[in-house]
């Protein structure tokens, strides 16, 4: 069963001896049974993927409701089910799993050159618990008091079993401990995976910015997922132990529940950006054909952003009254600041390229835009009064829709459609992907813009129905049509799968001339990925190998020419229309 | 403080050492420098789609998000405009390889020190601002506390040992302005919805905001405010309020089952007129002697209209009467009936003549 | 080794200085408490690589001339496959759902991830070093 793996040749490559591939077992068994990364890997998106279209269908029938100021006679317990279970699966079961459970486990081992996980066994493992975690989630739905109702944040007390009977509550919160513990698996196998599979030569400073940003991830994880389980073991033992540590009554704080939950929830939200803010790292050098900009810079700038994100916990809390207000907001401000600076690095990364608008590089633009102004918006809320202003509205949830649709939707589709014909090797189809991704992007902003100023004329989040005649009603149609203008967009990515499964085109070992080394492998790559490695002298050792005349100029060699010498880089003649 | 000059001035200045690209980043710094005082000017500003408030706290809350708004605008307009040009401009037309450059170190300090200064200037408005919005004052005129409870609030104005209480959509309300009034004077009939939160302009308002079991929030949009009103922690905030109107309020944090329908609505009346309401809601002398229960008790007894307001639109009205009247209200409502017939016409009568004539005109 | 000891003590550092910054500006436990928490987590795994990164030579992969040649041999030994993963899960969840549907499941699920945990033992063994 156990393979000593040795370490490809360099060069040209003879196959090395794969103890199993006598044995290759069928489909199910395969299915149950593998530790490959990859498997484990694809596992992963798949279930995410199907968490995404679930809550999408959520989403449309939550903007059905809302089109119209008295809804659709959808009731209110439905409602509020339907929110909490579409920010669950949202956060918990797609864009976490589908960046650090599927496309790392998938690219990291082989962006740095393993054969496979460190841990192959708790990798499957992980995986598993994932899985029974988000059936334990949806199962609430098939209980008779209906699945929870209380939000993705479960604020104790509503959250305790006074305020939430029942057992969908408490599906929800094993759910967490499941998905939680799966998390913390993947961050330690991760962790170490870079720290002690890379292959020769590939230093720290050597990684891909994706295998980066995947490592800091990791360590974020490490930091926030266990207080989230400390969190829900305590409601947990308030709800079924009679302790009471989130009730008043029993001399319990129910602001420790906002505390612990947000030291987690705060780092979450970057364990869900970072990934994706890796994946655009990696596409846009990719079809602008040079390295990406400030590479040191970019991995400064994302410790600077996980470090800082653990410190601003509370500026979710800023209208509780009981949180230091300057220390929480000077923090959170400054989070934009690291956030700027890949703002300009992925400039930088386009800037004097040659840059082709496949469907992955269309969809990164998108994402620049849309994080763009999530992200503008984000530094408002930043500052308390205007927080106190616009807290629990929908400005807030224009807010951290077009940051979290921005990064996990279109940058994570944008690493789905670039990484595809790795995974499969075949090709999806341009045209489709293209046409997904601009009805997907009207879409998004004619959803997301019209929340934004409802929010700012006082509509609150999570209300089911609301009053007429405050000038609502129109905007919440027009979102509601946008909302299904994404939906349509999805149903485009389901025929362009549909037709690259019925129609494969070949989609070759390195079909977007990559840079790192998963472009080196084959399409799809072997049992323990690589059967030959190139020298790797740089974070872009494909390209290299490829394109051996065409190396980064050095660090030091850039005083005389930049962005300023346009006579310069004329001169040279690699700008063909001037500037 | 933030000095506006001064801080456009550093950004002025820092502009400078960026060398000879800086010249756009000059402009773009003198449109900031002139942006600020504008902000603080005020009135005349855009709206951006919020409100300029109609408290002192609010108003201040405007001006910077407005502020910020332009921040935000000028900011994202250069980035998207850098974006939009690489992307149109260097879109792939040769297959030729460019030039592989990495790094531009200048650079890469100027477009780090830039968002710090303006995150640093930012924060300087911020905590400018966050004073005076959280500032409370010594010696209030009027406090009220504000009692959160699914599905509903209410409102002890506890020197005057009154009390108003309302749980979810009463529709119109029965008491504060009287429901035909405030139909009448409100922008919309919805802006009525819920129990009145009664309060004089031109006065410190002290609110003190507690909870009874699950998270509330307390948020009046046009007061650009919103609070948590949490079990076991009491928060206290002050509104200056400057024009008379009615704004809608409503729970903001979810808050269970009917969190979409736990309205309320605060009636700012002039000082005079809100002496007036007070006056005209006031317990008998013998009840107040009780103490504070018994005036509250009394003070139930004349807003019991709300409760059975919203017992005849059909709504469940069990938190109300475990706030108001504290053991004789479960039985009110089971017979809500009767309930409007005694306490409801009497004591809806005396709050609207009290008060509802002189309050017919909406805030300008 | 060394990027990476930096990387868990420097995570370690910043939290003591955010933790100590925080605790004296707000004297609020839970956060001050969290924030130690993570100083630990930083500074335990990050202590021992320090540790080694001062006792061992550079790997070839913390060089940036290492070449492929130098890293050539055993890497570590693989599972191709196992169906123990599943099995431990499985048990897992039973043991999970007890927590809703009654403590019955307990048993089931305890029957599971002892079998699984010496299936992962047994297999190892036979594997060879892990």
């Amino acid at each position: 069963m156990t393979l000593l793996q040795q370490r490809p040749p360099a060069g040209a490559g003879d196959h090395p001896e794969h103890a199993e591939h006598h044995d290759e077992p069928t489909f199910i068994v395969k299915w149950l049974t593998s530790t490959d990364h990859k498997v484990i890997g694809i596992n992963y998106m798949v279930t995410a993927i199907v968490m995404f279209y679930l809550s999408g269908v959520m989403a449309l029938a939550m903007r059905v409701q809302l089109s119209s100021p008295s809804g659709v006679g959808m009731s209110l317990q439905t409602y509020n089910e339907l929110f909490t279970m579409h920010g669950s699966l949202m956060l918990y079961l797609f864009a976490g799993p589908f960046a650090f459970g599927g496309l790392a486990n998938y690219i990291v081992p082989m962006q740095v050159g393993a054969p496979d996980m460190a841990f192959p066994r708790l990798n499957a493992f992980s995986y598993w618990l994932y899985l029974t975690g988000s059936i334990t989630m949806l199962l609430g739905f098939l209980t008779s008091t209906g699945a929870a109702a209380f939000g993705w944040v479960a604020y104790a007390p509503l959250s305790t079993s006074t305020y939430s009977p029942g057992p969908g509550a408490d599906l929800w919160i094993i759910s967490l401990f499941l998905t939680g513990f799966s998390a913390v698996f993947t961050g330690v196998n991760l962790v170490a995976t870079i720290f002690y599979l890379r292959a020769p030569g590939m230093t720290m400073w050597r990684m891909p910015i994706f295998t980066w940003n995947m490592l800091v991830t990791a360590l974020l994880i490490l930091i926030a997922f266990p207080v989230l389980t400390a969190a829900m073991v305590f409601l947990w033992t308030d709800r079924h132990l009679g302790t009471h540590i989130y009730t008043v009554a029993g001399g319990g704080v129910p602001v420790l529940y906002q505390n612990l939950f947000w030291f987690f929830g705060h780092p979450e939200v970057y364990i869900l950006a970072l990934p994706y803010f890796g994946i655009a790292t990696e596409i846009i050098p990719v079809f602008s054909r040079k390295p990406v900009f400030g590479y040191k810079g970019l991995v400064f700038a994302t410790l600077a952003i996980a470090a800082l994100s653990t410190g601003v916990w509370a500026h979710h809390m800023f209208t509780t009254g009981t949180v230091l207000l300057p220390f929480f907001s000077l923090l959170s401000l400054l989070i934009a600041v690291p956030t700027g600076v890949k703002f300009f690095n992925w400039i930088g990364t386009m800037w004097r390229g040659q840059i082709s608008f496949k469907t992955p590089m269309l969809f990164c633009v998108g994402f620049l835009l849309a994080f763009l102004m999530g992200g503008l918006t984000g530094v408002m809320l930043a500052s308390p009064p205007i927080d106190f202003a616009t807290h629990d509205t929908y400005f807030v949830v224009a807010h951290f829709h077009q940051v979290l649709f921005g990064t996990a939707v279109f940058a994570g589709f944008a690493g789905f459609y670039f990484w595809y014909p790795k995974m499969f090797g075949r090709m999806l189809h341009d045209g489709l992907g293209k046409a997904h991704f601009w009805t997907m992007f009207v879409g998004f902003w004619l959803t997301y813009l019209p929340q934004y100023v409802l929010g700012l004329h006082g509509m609150p989040r999570r209300i089911a129905t609301y009053p007429s005649g405050l000038g609502w009603t129109a905007l919440n149609m027009a979102s509601t049509v946008g909302s299904f203008i994404i939906g349509a967009s999805f149903l485009i990515m389901l025929v362009n799968l549909w037709v690259s499964w019925r129609r494969p085109v070949p989609a070759g070992d390195n079909p977007w001339d990559g840079h790192a080394l998963e472009w080196f492998a084959s399409s799809p790559p072997v049992h323990h990925n690589f059967e030959k490695l190139p020298p790797i002298r740089s974070e872009r050792p494909t390209w290299d190998f490829n394109h051996p005349d065409a190396r980064t100029i050095p660090h030091g060699r850039h005083a005389e020419h930049e962005l300023v010498g346009a006579g310069a880089s004329a001169a040279r003649g690699d700008d063909t229309t001037g500037a | 403080m933030p000095d506006p000059r001064h801080d456009a001035g550093r950004g002025r200045r820092h502009a400078d050492d960026a060398g000879r690209r800086s010249r756009r980043r000059r402009r773009l710094a003198a449109a900031g420098a002139a942006a600020l005082p504008l902000v603080l000017a005020g009135c005349k500003l855009p709206t951006f789609y919020g409100y300029r408030g109609r408290t002192s706290q609010a108003h201040d809350e405007f001006l910077l998000f407005a502020g910020t708004v332009i921040a935000a605008i000028v900011v994202g307009a250069i980035t998207g405009a850098l974006i939009l040009w690489s992307v149109f401009r260097y879109r792939r037309r040769s297959d030729a390889i460019p030039r592989q450059f990495q790094y531009h170190i200048p650079l890469e300090i100027f477009y780090t020190a830039v968002p710090i200064v303006i995150v640093l200037v930012l924060f300087g408005f911020t905590v400018y601002t966050e004073n005076k919005v959280d500032n409370i004052a010594p010696n209030p005129a009027v406090t009220v506390k504000v009692t959160a409870f699914q599905w509903g609030w209410r409102f002890d104005y506890t020197n005057q040992h009154v009390f108003v209480t309302g749980v979810r959509e009463d529709n119109p309300d029965p008491v504060g302005l009287g429901g035909k009034t405030c139909v009448a004077s409100a922008p919309t009939p919805n802006d009525c919805l819920g129990p009145a939160l009664v309060l004089p302009t031109r006065e410190t308002v002290r609110i003190v905001l507690v909870s009874n079991d699950v998270v509330h929030g307390f948020y009046v949009p046009q007061f650009n405010f919103n609070r948590y009103a949490l079990p076991g922690h009491t928060n206290r905030f002050d509104f200056n309020i400057s024009h008379s109107g009615i704004y809608r309020g409503q729970c903001n944090q979810l808050c269970g089952l009917y969190h979409s329908q736990m309205f309320f609505h605060v009636v700012a009346l002039p000082p005079a007129q809100f002496d007036a309401w007070v006056t005209g809601t006031q317990p008998q002398p013998d009840n107040a002697s009780l103490g504070s229960t018994g005036a509250s008790t009394t003070g139930a007894s004349t807003t019991g209209a709300s409760t059975t307001g919203a017992s005849t639109t059909g709504t469940s009205t069990t938190g109300t009467s475990t706030t108001g009247t504290s053991t004789t209200g479960a039985s009110t409502t089971g017979t809500s009936t009767t309930g409007t017939s005694t306490t409801g016409t009497s004591t809806t009568g005396t709050s609207t003549t009290g008060t509802a004539p002189p309050t017919a005109t909406t805030s300008s | 080794m060394k990027v990476e000891s930096r990387l868990l003590v420097g995570v370690a550092l910043f939290f003591l200085v955010t933790g100590v910054g925080y605790w004296f500006w707000s004297y609020e436990q839970s956060g001050t408490v969290m924030l130690i928490g993570a100083v630990l987590l930083g500074m335990v795994p990050g202590g021992y690589y320090l540790w080694w990164s001062q006792r061992m030579k550079p790997r070839p992969e913390d060089r940036p001339d290492g070449t492929l040649e130098e890293g050539a041999g055993v890497i570590g030994a693989f599972p191709g496959s196992s169906i123990w993963p599943f099995v431990m899960a499985m048990g897992l969840f039973s043991c999970a759902l007890a927590a809703v549907f009654g403590l019955w499941l307990l048993a089931p699920g305890f029957a599971a991830v002892f079998f699984a945990a010496i299936g992962y033992t047994v297999e190892s063994r036979r594997g060879g070093t892990v």
